[in-house]
């Protein structure tokens, strides 16, 4: 963008205040926006991001301080009024009913009605409706489409679809590439440009960093609920917004790696595995001491070869060793009682009580080692003090393992608690899908250390992950995937950003494009 | 049409199926079954159990779940029997269906104001219900005039008034369902409840209506049911809960909410009531009924539960384009 003066601010905030259970966890927080401008919000998890933007989003009131919008004094209630004012709020954890068709989503709250006073929804309007908006985010479905079917990316398209559809004046993203291909990403970017050239002021939230410095005009950084910093990109680098969240410098992203001269046995041997439209001829082995990173696009076979491994999607044929003892079946049963561990890619859905305590989520998968007893009773004392010593070990920072629950954590301490859970049984091999995923800088150096440390002792480690700088950082050889195959292989001396994504982006033959 | 296909086909339509196979098997056991007169019958005896279930459908679409329709049924009954009974119908009726809002509305408000779960709030007014009625009744069975039960043997256009109250609650419902705001943001509120709020629904009201809608139809199924008897004894809706709640999720209404629809309802009370109506036509055991009827349910909601997993996995997207 040029220098031109900028555009007069439409919307701003003084002073918000917001305090949970007496812990203030917002300080005199402020900002503007102007008309097309995009401003980035970083900051460690628990910082304040979100809080901010439930407060502006309506999802929550704030104890003090004021917004206002064009001159006028802006507070709302709940999310609809929020919405009437033309902020649109697009979650993480996306906010689509999938059970309901795309264009019923894009007019959940409010369909056009075919009369006045009549309450029946005109089919006809709110179809061309649809068309339009969905080939303003460049989004080819049909409207009558279930949510259910669309990808994660197509997905987020509908989500902005419907912050079009509601004429949004502010677009707060947060995290909206977690679960996006590096294709997808692009377009997201893409429609992110034509949304401000409309006019429509954008806030993202990132902890990619490096995506918050290409997007955006302004970032402001917060730590422990303060505005620390707040600066045009132009006077921004990555290091720097890292040393404002962190309050320290860093000196690298990752712990430094430094495989053992001599790998230990194979833990984990595949050949030939193969399930119809789903993965193809798969063959590789993981030894012991050893990190083995998958890369690959959204869809390229990733999470299905590892649910396959894991017992929890079927096979067709193909043979799997697990500690050099071939497993006739596999089942998460028979995977488990070979010393295999997975940690799913989805830790709300599929890895976490949320209900439950700390203490509780970590014993969870290892109780029948502590009831070995004639009357096969839980062994309290014995139980309580491994899960201690795993609590410490991956260093979940809460109140109280027993009585603080897990819904109640941030995202990084939560996927402590269920890589601890799966420590606690202390795996021979250790399957992480999307490991670091939606937590913060802080908590991924403390992943990337825990599995540091299982390769240490003896553990085959294979990590799925979309972020290729995550695997060249912390693996020791990277396999990629695309279309259900592996297609390439990198040593860690190989280690090239660009070739792993080439033979990642590879479609139907054998040759690259 | 390949397997694949046929699979997807016959889970998707487990009960028309069902109901095909047992039309079938009664048709062969008894000649009287296969019959319009037979099966104008059948409707007729389901009408009150459909009515009901229709009002259940929207609440187990949005998750809940409501055990004090037949004791709605029965406090609607004895007030309208004991107090309403020299009122015109036309006026006596309206009121009693109001009776049964205001019924449906106490639950309504205190599962979405006292923040009670569904099913304690409504296994509470079930009692509650029955206890009042039971009390203002004296213990007695409560007698109508003639007038209802002319009302229950009166056609219109050569339709039955029970088939004509159950085709319009289903008109009705069917299009509030599909054709409204309020329908859609239904389904909304049952996929899941924080969502709907984040997107701006009033989850609250939805709640709260979904019970006074299942209130409603308790009381207009409870006056077809008075039509075809014409008295209430004590135990006038008793236990109703349960076919209710069996012809909602046989018609493929999910007990977790956000899947499902009313016409699944109408079908899942016509297959309860043609399974009884067969095993009268072929003189089976009387005792024998009940382990029948909770074999057919069995199954069709079997079926259905293991149906949501098996859909899952063949709906999956494919990674993979395999060449035949």
């Amino acid at each position: 963008m040029s220098a031109q003066a900028a555009p007069a601010p439409f919307f701003s905030a003084h002073g918000l205040c917001k305090s949970f259970f007496g812990v203030q966890v917002l300080h005199d927080m402020g900002f503007s926006l102007h008309p097309g401008q995009v401003l980035g919000l970083v900051g460690e998890n628990g910082s304040g991001k979100s809080t901010t933007m439930n407060i502006l989003g309506g999802v929550l009131p704030m104890d003090a301080g004021r917004m206002t919008i064009d001159g006028t004094e802006y507070r709302p209630r709940n999310p609809r009024e929020a919405e009437a004012h033309g902020i649109a709020f697009i979650h993480q954890e996306l906010n689509l009913f999938r059970n309901l068709s795309v264009a019923e989503n894009l007019f959940i709250a409010g369909f056009p009605k075919k009369l006045r006073g009549l309450p029946f929804i005109d089919r006809a309007r709110v179809r061309a409706r649809t068309q339009e908006l969905l080939a303003a985010v460049d989004l080819d479905v049909a409207p009558a489409t279930l949510v259910s079917r669309l990808s994660q990316g197509e997905r987020q398209l509908v989500e902005i679809a419907k912050a079009l559809g509601a004429n949004a004046r502010i677009v707060i993203f947060d995290e909206p590439t977690t679960s996006l291909t590096t294709r997808e990403t692009d377009r997201l970017f893409d429609i992110i440009g034509r949304l401000r050239r409309q006019g429509i002021a954008i806030i993202y939230i990132s902890h990619i960093l490096g995506d918050v410095l290409r997007l955006c005009d302004d970032i402001l950084v917060l730590r422990d609920g303060h505005l620390v910093g707040g600066a045009p990109k132009s006077q921004m680098t990555v290091e720097r917004m890292i040393t404002l969240m962190v309050g320290r410098t860093i000196e690298q992203m990752f712990p430094p790696r430094d495989p053992p001269i001599e790998l230990g046995e194979p833990v984990l041997e595949v050949r030939g595995l193969s399930q119809r439209g789903m993965v193809k001829d798969i063959g590789f082995s993981l030894r012991a001491g050893e990190v083995l990173g998958i890369s690959g696009l959204m869809g390229a076979g990733r999470s299905e070869l590892a649910r396959i491994l894991f017992g929890i999607d079927p096979c067709e044929s193909g043979e799997v060793r697990i500690g050099g003892s071939a497993v006739p079946k596999l089942s998460p049963a028979a995977c488990m009682a070979q010393g295999m561990a997975f940690l799913t890619e989805d830790r709300r859905a599929e890895g976490l009580m949320m209900e439950a305590s700390i203490a509780d989520n970590v014993a969870l998968a290892s109780l029948p080692r502590f009831g070995r007893n004639w009357a096969r009773f839980i062994e309290r004392t014995r139980l309580g003090d491994e899960v201690a010593r795993v609590s410490s070990a991956v260093r979940i920072v809460a109140p109280d393992q027993r009585r603080t629950l897990a819904k109640n954590l941030s995202g990084g301490n939560q996927q402590k608690v269920v890589i601890g859970k799966w420590l606690l049984r202390e795996p021979r091999v250790f399957m992480l899908d999307e490991p670091t995923r939606g937590i913060d800088v802080g908590a991924k150096y403390e992943v990337y250390k825990i599995i540091n440390q299982l390769a240490a002792d003896g553990a085959g480690v294979l990590v799925i992950s979309s972020e290729i700088e995550e695997l060249t950082g912390m693996c020791d050889r990277i396999l990629v995937m695309a279309q259900g195959e592996i297609r390439a292989e990198f040593a860690r001396a190989e280690f090239d950003r660009e070739a792993i994504l080439r033979a990642a982006m590879w479609h139907g033959s054998k040759e690259p494009a | 049409m390949n397997g694949r296909n046929t699979k997807l086909f016959v889970l998707r339509n487990t009960p028309v199926l069902l109901f095909l196979v047992l039309l079938a098997a009664f048709g062969l056991m008894s000649d009287r079954f296969l019959t319009i007169g037979n099966f104008v019958n059948i409707v007729i005896q389901a009408a009150h159990i459909g009515i009901i279930a229709i009002g259940m459908t929207f609440v187990l679409l949005i998750g809940g779940i409501d055990l004090s329709v037949g004791a709605n049924m029965y406090v609607v009954a004895s007030v309208l029997g004991l107090f309403l009974k020299d009122l015109p119908l036309p006026v006596s009726f309206p009121l009693a269906t109001l009776l049964g809002l205001a019924f449906g509305a106490v639950n309504g408000w205190i599962v979405t104001r006292l923040r009670v779960a569904a099913f304690i709030t409504t296994l509470s007014t079930l009692f509650v219900g029955r206890g009042i009625a039971l009390y203002f009744s004296g213990n007695k069975m409560v007698g109508f005039t003639p007038q209802i039960l002319a009302l229950g043997r009166a056609s219109y256009f050569g339709v039955p008034s029970a088939i004509w109250a159950f085709a319009a609650v289903f008109a009705a419902a069917y299009v509030t369902l599909s054709q409204t705001t309020f329908g859609r943001q239904l389904y909304a509120v049952g996929a899941d409840p924080d969502a709907a709020g984040k997107a701006g629904i009033d989850v609250r009201r939805i709640v709260f209506s979904v019970y006074c809608i299942a209130g409603v139809c308790a009381a207009i199924g409870g006056l077809v049911s008075l039509s075809q008897v014409a008295v209430a004894s004590s135990t006038f809706g008793l236990q109703k809960e349960f076919p209710v709640i069996a012809a909602t999720v046989l018609g493929g209404t999910s007990l977790f909410g956000g899947r499902g629809g009313v016409l699944g309802t109408v079908f899942g009370a016509v297959l309860i009531q043609t399974v009884e109506n067969g095993l009268v036509m072929t003189n089976a055991d009387p005792y024998l009924y009940p382990l029948v009827i909770s074999v057919i349910i069995f199954i069709a909601v079997f079926v259905d539960s293991s149906r949501t997993s098996i859909l899952e996995r063949l709906e999956r997207r494919q990674i993979r384009v395999e060449r035949a």
